[in-house]
């Protein structure tokens, strides 16, 4: 009896159930996004439309229109010719400029946060909770309030003016989101593997490196996101704790967009505005995937 | 006098102002299987964790084979640790989790690998040293997570609740499997559970707490048979002991636990030489300890009405009504009474306890 029953509903049509593509319901959901996905690209579109368009053919004021004649000659000056002040060698030396900011940035302020949050969520040491508080309250004290102490601070040191000195500013403004980030992320590890890790007879430093960093990978990339975006795009410190020759990239891009002499360059500034734009775009189509995936499956029960 | 394995001394333990653990005391001879068994929040596995290292202790002393190891790190204790959560390290395959400990001790190669090599014979995981602690079931887990204790080669075992996460039918093969361990390694072992079951299978010696304090300590036979208070008697044992209020007059051969309208002699209580009057007692007696009789006999049985039965396989549970309190009493399965049935109990007076309600010790 049940082995015709099976059989039978074998003969029926199978496979989900099917389901209309163009439901009431799905006009008004994909029709909303569309509109906001033309809404948020059209920029984007005019950007990189101009930057690939001679200037005779910019001067048409068509800014919608697709370039008649395509030209890399703007990506190539932005890049490499366009002058800021008396130096007229392009973007580029802003670009190395940053390279040298965010890289050393990251990785220290990344390094110093995650022992940080170790620390503080798996060693409780004596007045753990106080020194947490007040890292925290750093988080919520405006940035201004701290510039001028700062400039001073790194004068004395030696260092206003110079790179490194921004490497610190930097590692020393992430510290606090960073170390809550850390902080929050070790606190969900299952205590049991730390304290296995001890009986094990692991300190400090082997709990850290050989426990808790391969398990915390995604929390890794989320910083790494975090910093190389923020550092990257940050123009309030770089303008103020360095000099031109030492400027990142977003002050030379501010400094070649706005400059009054001559002719104004769109496409070349569009083509620099990309080029800019480009560091932190890549870092989120890298680690897009990396940023969900969990790896702690199996150190507790599943 | 044989030197205590592990004994603990005055041991205190705060956690900001709660008192966890005060003046504890406990020894426990080389070769021992204590088990630590209480509800959740009696302190057993905090003090599980002190024994470890895992705690700082705010009071008192540890010692482990003689040596005075309060504040020692956990790894120069001569301790391996078994979790409830197995706690392996997810991004090691099951031979790093079992030599990772080892490594960090500086063992040989060669001596690693013939550990390893005995560990995984004994708990039969051989084919599992190539996996990551995701491919494995929770039963394979916690065999090597027992297994990454044995390899440290150590003189004490302590689990902590290391059954609880798994199902019911695997638990009691692990159970009988950390029984065969014990028997062939002969290692102090101490283990947390909260499982009566567990701990009635499984001890030389159970210690019963509550609130931070060890309610008593003794073998399982003893610690069942003759509970040192009502706690205990109540916690141990399932279905749980019968307990009749009633009051003690007299002592020796005269003694008699009188109730409201029931009286038992208690001349064969085993203490009855040492009974005084004493107006507020309980008489706690188990199931298995109690006979159905047709016949009332003056001055030992108690007369009851039925109210349901509740075949357990082996045997069945006979539920009874007493001046509206319920009795439960073991009686063979073949047997069975129809509800609203009168009959009569005999206790088994020397297999009973009676405690002082008021100071609810054992008297």
């Amino acid at each position: 009896m049940a082995d015709s029953a099976v059989v039978h509903s074998m003969d029926g049509p199978r496979g989900p159930k099917p389901r209309k593509m163009l439901s009431r319901r799905n006009i008004i959901l994909y029709g909303t996004l569309f509109v906001i996905a033309v809404y948020y690209l059209i920029p984007l579109y005019v950007m990189l439309v101009t930057s690939v368009k001679g200037m005779p053919e910019i001067r048409l004021g068509n800014i919608f229109s697709l370039p008649l004649e395509i030209t890399y000659e703007p990506w190539v000056k932005a890049w490499s010719q366009a002058c800021t002040g008396l130096n007229c060698d392009g973007l580029s030396r802003g670009f190395w400029n940053s390279v040298k900011i965010t890289i050393p940035s990251v990785v220290v302020s990344i390094a110093i946060a995650s022992v940080n949050g170790y620390a503080l969520a798996n060693w409780r040491f004596k007045g753990a909770n106080v020194f947490f508080t007040i890292l925290i309250f750093g988080a919520f004290i405006p940035y201004q309030i701290m510039i001028y102490p700062l400039v001073i601070m790194l004068r004395e040191m030696g260092l206003y003016t110079k790179l490194p000195g921004l490497v610190i500013i930097h590692s020393i403004f992430g510290m606090p989101i960073l170390t809550l980030l850390f902080r929050n992320y070790f606190t969900t590890i299952p205590e049991e593997l730390f304290k296995a890790a001890r009986v094990d007879g692991a300190g400090f430093w082997g709990i850290y490196f050989r426990i808790m960093m391969p398990m915390s990978l995604p929390i890794f990339v989320v910083a790494i996101i975090l910093q190389v975006t923020g550092i990257w795009n940050d123009f309030l410190f770089g303008v103020i704790y360095t000099k031109p020759e030492n400027y990142p990239m977003t002050v030379q891009l501010n400094n070649i967009v706005n400059s009054v002499q001559g002719v104004k360059e769109y496409n070349v500034n569009m083509a620099a505005t990309l080029l800019t734009g480009l560091v932190p775009l890549a870092i989120y189509f890298i680690s897009g995937k990396l940023f969900v995936r969990g790896i702690a499956a199996g150190a507790v029960k599943g | 006098m044989t030197m205590e394995s592990v004994s603990v001394k005055n041991l205190d333990l705060n956690f900001d102002s709660v008192k966890v653990l005060n003046n504890l005391n406990l020894g426990i001879e080389q070769g021992e299987f204590l088990v630590l068994l209480g509800p959740s929040g009696c302190g057993k596995s905090t003090l599980l964790n002190c024994i470890a290292g895992l705690l700082d202790v705010s009071g008192g002393q540890v010692f482990i084979k003689g040596r005075n190891v309060t504040w020692e790190e956990p790894k120069d204790r001569g301790i391996g640790m078994v979790f409830q959560s197995y706690a392996l390290y997810p991004q090691m395959n099951v031979e790093n989790n079992l030599s990772f400990g080892l490594k960090n001790s500086g063992v040989s190669k060669s001596e690693i690998a013939e550990r390893i090599e005995k560990a995984a014979e004994i708990l039969q995981i051989k084919p599992l040293l190539k996996r990551k602690p995701s491919q494995l079931s929770g039963g394979q887990r916690q065999r090597v997570a027992i297994g990454r204790a044995l390899v440290r080669d150590v003189d004490v075992f302590l689990f902590d609740e290391p059954l609880s996460n798994l199902d019911a039918q695997l638990r009691s093969e692990l159970r009988v499997e950390i029984k065969r361990l014990h028997q062939k390694l002969k290692n102090t072992m101490i283990y947390v559970t909260h499982d009566q079951i567990e701990a009635l299978t499984l001890a030389d010696r159970i210690a019963v707490m509550k609130n931070g304090i060890i309610q008593q300590l003794d073998a399982p036979q003893v610690i069942y048979n003759k509970p040192t208070n009502l706690y205990v008697a109540g916690f141990i044992g399932s279905p749980a002991m019968n307990f009749l209020q009633g009051s003690v007059i007299g002592s020796g051969a005269e003694a008699v636990f009188q109730m409201e309208n029931a009286c038992i002699s208690l001349a064969e209580y085993g203490a009855n030489k040492t009974l005084v009057d004493t107006p507020h007692a309980v008489l706690g007696i188990r199931p298995e300890n109690i006979n159905v009789k047709q016949n009332p006999i003056p001055g030992k049985t108690i007369t009851v009405v039925t109210d349901l039965n509740e075949p357990m396989g082996s045997d069945s549970l006979l539920w009874l009504t007493f001046d509206k309190q319920n009795l439960s009493v073991r009686i063979p399965a073949e047997e069975s009474w129809e509800t609203g049935t009168t009959c009569h109990l005999e206790l088994n007076i020397p297999k009973a306890s009676i405690f002082n309600e008021e100071t609810e010790e054992r008297v």
